[in-house]
């Protein structure tokens, strides 16, 4: 590839560079300080986006504002496409890139609960450290009760251990299951996020609710 | 910030962390550690007796000194400078003038412990089991989207009240 030919002759190797950390080691210290300033962003963008308010948030259910619907396939599809670039440029070793584990059971029901939390809370964990630290008292109480519902999971783990472990295939990907190249799926996705994101535009406009979107 | 530019951002950060640490973001991850980091602190022996907590106390590291707890403790300051300068700073219960402060809050504890429960039934929230999944195109991903996403929806009519 052209790429890194010419990289390469200037004596600069960026193939399998990465991911940097596994691949290369650093000291503990700078891993951590990597893991703040990725949380940095992480959290100047979720706040930017809108997200530090629960009825904007909340607003993707009822279709006055579908903010969430946007930020979350454009940022699903930024990082996508970009770790298709990234392997298609031999620069980053997907081998190492880690892939959720799938247990069909708790993957389901898991996200069945986390739904109905979402809906009656209004957040979800990453967007209520982000509320709670612009001074929403709700989202302190959401996270609150978050940490009450993991222990309550960690304090009955016994009760739930056979779903949490049921039918375990591994980490497959989609692309694989569907027998599709990922860039293939990926276009796929991209089509499905705009038709998504041009119905949501028209349902902003049927379910309009102006003294919300005033207030948030 | 324009919503579809908030996304590249979001999802800028969410490469740059799997190009550097293979890994994707994660919120509810954080929250376990401080969870387990507590329970080690009142009652030593029941982490280690236990089938859930057990998995995640190493020897050397303090569960609080991990990449997930940094990471998040990084959210917090990064949405604090971004509602710094976008003027949003200020301490509130946000709700729909339709209900009490008092309602909202029991909502939003039982929303939470919800969402808490199910994130580690499904071993991610929608940071590191949804997000970061879809975007490595992991099967868990698109199925926890999903589920998260249609559970919203269908219950979305019974909780009108709360929101509209």
């Amino acid at each position: 590839m052209p790429l890194h030919i010419s990289l390469e002759k200037t004596g600069f190797k960026i193939k399998d560079m990465g991911p940097i950390i596994p691949v290369f080691g650093i000291s503990e210290e700078l891993n951590l300080l990597i893991a703040f300033i990725i949380g940095l962003g992480f959290g100047f963008a979720l706040e930017q986006a809108g997200f530090s308010s629960s009825r904007k948030l909340a607003g993707m259910f009822y279709g006055y504002d579908i903010t969430v619907l946007k930020v979350f396939f454009t940022a699903a599809i930024t990082a996508m496409l970009g770790l298709i670039f990234l392997n298609y440029l031999e620069m980053i070793d997907m081998g190492i890139i880690y892939v959720n584990q799938y247990y069909i059971q708790s993957a389901i029901v898991g996200g069945v609960i986390m739904g109905a939390g979402f809906i009656v809370g209004g957040f979800c964990p990453g967007t209520s450290v982000c509320a709670a630290a612009i001074g929403k008292i709700d989202a302190m109480v959401f996270i609150g009760g978050s940490l009450l519902g993991i222990i309550f999971f960690g304090e009955t783990y016994s009760w739930w251990e056979e779903l949490y472990n049921k039918n375990f295939i591994g980490s497959p990907k989609l692309s694989n299951t569907l027998n599709l190249k990922d860039g293939v799926l990926a276009l796929l996705v991209v089509v499905m996020a705009v038709i998504m994101f041009w119905l949501g535009e028209k349902a902003e406009k049927r379910f309009n609710r102006d003294d919300i979107i005033k207030e948030i | 910030m324009n919503p579809y530019l908030a996304g590249v951002l979001l999802g800028l950060v969410l490469l740059a962390s799997f190009y550097l640490t293979g890994r994707g973001l994660g919120a509810s991850g954080a929250m376990k550690s401080v969870v387990v980091s507590g329970v080690e602190k009142i009652a030593p022996s029941h982490v280690s007796n236990s089938g859930f907590y057990s998995k995640y106390v190493s020897e050397e590291a303090s569960p609080l000194k991990t990449w997930l707890v940094l990471e998040v403790f990084g959210v917090l300051i990064g949405g604090f400078i971004s509602g710094a300068i976008s003027g949003r700073l200020g301490l509130k219960v946000e709700r729909s003038p339709k209900i009490t402060n008092r309602r909202r809050l029991i909502f939003a504890a039982i929303g939470g412990a919800l969402f808490g429960f199910g994130s580690q039934l499904g071993r991610g929230c929608t940071s590191g089991a949804a997000l970061s999944g879809m975007a490595v195109l992991s099967v868990a991903g698109f199925v926890t989207m999903m589920a998260i996403f249609g559970t919203a929806f269908a219950l979305a009519y019974f909780f009108r009240k709360n929101w509209i």
